[in-house]
C-alpha cells in the first residue's frame, strides 16, 4: 500500500513539474464565441495561416460538417504553430496523429493547441469526435516543407 | 418471459416469497443477457466494419449499429444485471417472510421501458448520437425519455435495496448490515449522487429537444454529462468488487480477508468516485488547465480502494491455499479452482483488470492524455476494464446465480469455464489491437479510418484486423454464455439436487467492524460535499464567462 501510495505520489509529481516547467498542460483556452455567427466573426471570417514572426505562425480553422477550412496547410519546416479552432455546429475533435495536436472542438469556444513541426512530411488532420453520418469523411492535411 | 422466470420450483422447500424473489432477480439477468447478445451483434458488425471486412449498408449504418452497440452494452446489459445482483445480494443477506416484492418489479418495468423506448428510436434511426449523446445532435425526445426512465427505473431498485436494508436496521438494533446488503446500498448512495448530474442534464436536453428552449449550454451539458459518466464505471466496478468480496472466496471454500476493509473500500469508493469526472475532459476549452489537474489528483485518489480490493482479494486466496497446505506462489496458482466457471470468469476479469488499471492511469494523467485522447487507445481501455473486470466477473457471478436462484445445477459447466477463457483471449486480442491502433494515432468512433489511402492513416489496418479477430471470437464467447445461461433454466428440476447458496463468511467476526462505517446517510452526505467542492470552481467558471447557446441539429 505503501508503495502504491508512493508511487501516486511520484506519478503526480512529474506531471505537475512538466506543467509548470515546460508548461505541459492540456489545451484549455477559455474563450466564447457564438456558434451561430462562426462565418461574421473575425478572425474565423478568414479561416487561415498568418505569420506572426519567422518561424511562428498562427492558424485559424473552422470545424464544420464535415471539413475543416482550411482544408490544406503549408508551413516550412520548424515552425512553431498555434491553432485556433471553433465549431460552426456541433462537437468536433481536431488531431494530427503521432504529434501533440489533439483537442476537442466545442461549439461556442475557441479551442487552442500549439506545436512546433520539425520533421517535413504530409500529416494527416482528422475529426476524431463523431459528429454525424460523414464523420469519416472530415479530414484535411498539413504539409510541412 | 413470465414463464421462464416465475420461480416456482415443484416440490421445493422454497416459500412463496423466496420463490418471488428469485422470479424477480432472473430477470434482471435474463434482460441483462439479452442486451448482451443483440449488442454483442452489433459489436461484430463494427470490428468487421472497421477492419474493411463489410460494408455497413446506409440503410442501417455504421453510427446507427455504434449507438445501439454503446447504449446497449455501457448502460443496459450492466445496469440490468447490477441491480438484479443488488437485489440478489440485498434479499439474500436479509431474509424477510413477509417481503414484498412489488417496488422492485416497477423497477425492473421502467427500465425495461426506458431501454426500449430508447433502443427503438436508435433502431429507427432517430437518435444516432452514440451513447454519450453529446449535445448539440439532437435525437428525437423519446430516446432522451428512454434514458431517463431507465436512470430513473434504478432508482426504484435503489430504494427497494435501501427499503430492505432500513427495515433490517429497525429489526436488529445495534447490529451491522450484512456485508452483502452493505456493499449493495453503498453503491446504490454513489449512484443516485452520480446519476443527479445525467438527470439534470435531461433537465436541460429534454426541453430543447422538444422545442420548448431554442438552444443549449453545450458545456454545461457536458460537465453533467461526465459528472455521472465516471462513475458510471465505479458503478461497474463496484458491483464486481461485490462479487469478488461476497461471492468468489465459497468457489475455494475460503474466506473474505477482512470485514471492515471491504466496508471501509466501498466506503472510499463512495466518497471518491464522483469528484473526478474532469478528466473526461481535459482537453476542452471552456475549462481552466488548474481545475483539471484537481481532477488529476482525486483521480488518483480513487485508485487506492481498488489496490486496497487487490490485496484484499490474493490475501484470501493465499490464506485458504496455506490452510491446505499450498505454498508458493505457483502451488496457491494451482491449487486454486479453475475447473469453476464463476472462479476462471472472475480471475481472468482480474488479470485483464491490470492491463485497464494501467491504461486508466496514463488517461487520468493530465498532459499524458493529449497522446491518447479519442483515439482507439480509449476503446481499447474501456473494453479491457467494462469488458473485463466487469463484464467477466458479471457472467462469472451469473454462474453462481442462475443456479442459486433457478435450483437447478449449471448446465455444462465445461462449457461456461472455456466460455470465460474464450472471452479472455478474444478480449486480449481485441484490446491490444485497439491500444496499439490509438498510440498510433487511429481515432476512435469512426467507421472507416483509411482516409483515402492517406499515408498516416495505413498502419491501424492490422490492429483493426487483429481487433476483429478478437471481436469474432468474444462473440462466440458470448453465445456460449446464452447457452449455459439458457440451458440451466431449462433442464429438469430434481428437488433432492435444489442448489444451495450462501455468501463468503468473513475471516474476523462482523462485530469486530466499526459501527461508524455503517452510517450511510452521514456518508452520503460527506460524498455530496466533496462532489460540490470538485465541482464547484469550474461550475462557477463555466457559469460566470459570459458564453451562448448552440441550436439543434441531426447531422445523421
Amino acid at each position: 500500500m505503501t508503495f502504491v501510495v508512493i508511487m501516486m505520489v511520484v506519478f503526480l509529481a512529474t506531471i505537475s513539474t512538466a506543467a509548470v516547467v515546460d508548461g505541459l498542460v492540456p489545451p484549455s483556452h477559455v474563450q466564447a464565441i457564438d456558434p451561430t455567427k462562426v462565418s461574421e466573426t473575425p478572425p474565423f471570417d478568414h479561416p487561415g495561416l498568418r505569420k506572426v514572426a519567422d518561424g511562428t505562425y498562427e492558424a485559424y480553422y473552422v470545424a464544420r460538417i464535415f471539413s475543416f477550412t482550411p482544408q490544406h496547410l503549408e508551413i516550412p519546416a520548424g515552425s512553431r504553430v498555434t491553432f485556433y479552432v471553433t465549431s460552426a455546429d456541433v462537437e468536433h475533435g481536431f488531431s494530427v496523429p503521432l504529434t501533440g495536436v489533439n483537442t476537442m472542438v466545442t461549439p461556442g469556444w475557441v479551442s487552442t493547441v500549439s506545436h512546433t513541426f520539425k520533421t517535413p512530411g504530409k500529416y494527416l488532420l482528422v475529426c476524431n469526435e463523431y459528429c454525424g453520418a460523414g464523420h469519416q469523411l472530415m479530414a484535411g492535411d498539413i504539409e510541412v516543407k | 418471459m413470465a414463464a421462464i422466470v416465475d420461480g416456482k420450483l415443484r416440490g421445493s422447500q422454497d416459500t412463496p416469497v423466496v420463490a418471488r424473489e428469485n422470479g424477480l432477480v432472473l430477470a434482471h439477468i435474463y434482460t441483462s443477457t439479452t442486451a448482451l447478445t443483440l449488442g454483442a451483434l452489433f459489436g461484430l458488425l463494427q470490428g468487421f466494419s472497421r477492419a474493411n471486412f463489410l460494408v455497413i449498408p446506409p440503410e442501417f449504418d455504421y453510427y446507427r449499429v455504434l449507438t445501439a452497440h454503446g447504449v446497449l452494452m455501457a448502460l443496459v446489459f450492466t445496469t440490468f444485471f447490477i441491480t438484479g445482483l443488488f437485489t440478489f445480494a440485498t434479499y439474500r443477506s436479509i431474509p424477510r417472510p413477509d417481503r414484498s416484492v412489488r417496488v422492485g418489479w416497477i423497477g425492473w418495468g421502467l427500465m425495461l421501458l426506458g431501454s426500449a423506448l430508447a433502443a427503438g428510436e436508435i433502431i429507427a434511426g432517430n437518435a444516432t448520437v452514440l451513447y454519450t449523446f453529446y449535445a448539440p445532435l439532437k435525437a428525437d425526445p423519446l430516446f432522451y425519455f428512454g434514458a431517463t426512465f431507465l436512470i430513473l427505473g434504478t432508482w426504484v431498485v435503489g430504494w427497494d435495496v435501501a427499503e430492505n436494508v432500513i427495515y433490517f436496521k429497525r429489526n436488529h438494533p445495534g447490529e451491522r448490515i450484512p456485508l452483502p446488503a452493505y456493499g449493495a446500498i453503498a453503491t446504490v448512495v454513489m449512484w443516485v449522487i452520480a446519476t443527479l448530474g445525467v438527470v439534470a442534464e435531461m433537465g436541460l436536453i429534454i426541453p430543447w429537444s422538444l422545442g420548448w428552449t431554442q438552444g443549449i449550454d453545450v458545456e454545461l451539458s457536458r460537465m453533467l454529462f461526465w459528472y455521472f459518466g465516471h462513475p458510471l464505471v465505479y458503478f461497474w466496478i463496484m458491483c464486481a468488487y461485490l462479487i469478488w468480496y461476497n461471492f468468489l472466496p465459497t468457489t475455494y471454500g475460503g474466506k473474505n480477508f477482512s470485514d471492515s476493509l471491504t466496508r471501509l473500500a466501498f466506503l472510499m469508493l463512495l466518497l471518491l468516485s464522483t469528484p473526478v469526472g474532469l478528466h473526461h475532459q481535459f482537453l476542452e476549452p471552456g475549462i481552466s488547465a488548474g481545475w483539471k489537474w484537481l481532477h488529476t489528483v482525486t483521480t488518483y485518489g480513487v485508485v487506492i480502494p481498488s489496490f486496497m480490493t487487490a490485496f484484499a482479494i490474493f490475501a484470501s486466496f493465499e490464506l485458504a491455499a496455506r490452510k491446505a497446505g499450498k505454498k508458493g506462489f505457483l502451488q496457491i496458482v494451482r491449487w486454486l479452482p479453475w475447473g469453476n466457471p464463476t472462479f476462471s470468469g472472475c480471475a481472468l476479469g482480474m488479470i485483464l483488470f491490470l492491463v485497464g488499471g494501467f491504461g486508466g492511469i496514463v488517461n487520468s494523467s493530465y498532459s499524458m492524455d493529449i497522446l491518447v485522447h479519442n483515439t482507439m487507445w480509449i476503446v481499447g481501455h474501456f473494453h479491457v476494464t467494462v469488458g473485463g473486470p466487469a463484464a467477466l466477473s458479471f457472467i462469472g457471478a451469473a454462474y453462481t446465480l442462475v443456479p442459486a436462484v433457478t435450483g437447478r445445477q449449471l448446465f455444462a459447466p465445461k462449457l461456461a469455464v472455456a466460455q470465460t477463457w474464450m472471452w479472455f483471449i478474444g478480449m486480449t486480442m481485441m484490446s491490444t489491437g485497439m491500444h496499439i491502433a490509438g498510440l498510433l494515432g487511429s481515432p476512435r468512433r469512426t467507421s472507416d479510418v483509411t482516409y483515402f489511402g492517406a499515408a498516416g492513416a495505413q498502419s491501424w489496418h492490422g490492429e483493426m484486423v487483429l481487433a476483429a479477430i478478437g471481436g469474432a471470437i468474444l462473440f462466440v464467447s458470448i453465445l456460449m454464455f446464452v447457452v449455459v445461461a439458457v440451458g440451466t433454466r431449462l433442464r429438469d428440476y430434481h428437488p433432492q439436487k435444489r442448489v444451495q447458496f450462501g455468501f463468503a463468511p468473513a475471516m474476523e467476526g462482523t462485530m469486530a467492524t466499526p459501527a461508524v462505517l455503517d452510517r450511510l446517510p452521514t456518508w452520503g452526505a460527506v460524498a455530496i460535499g466533496l462532489a460540490l467542492l470538485a465541482y464547484a470552481g469550474p461550475l462557477y467558471q463555466l457559469l460566470s464567462t459570459p458564453h451562448f447557446l448552440a441550436p439543434g441539429m441531426r447531422t445523421w
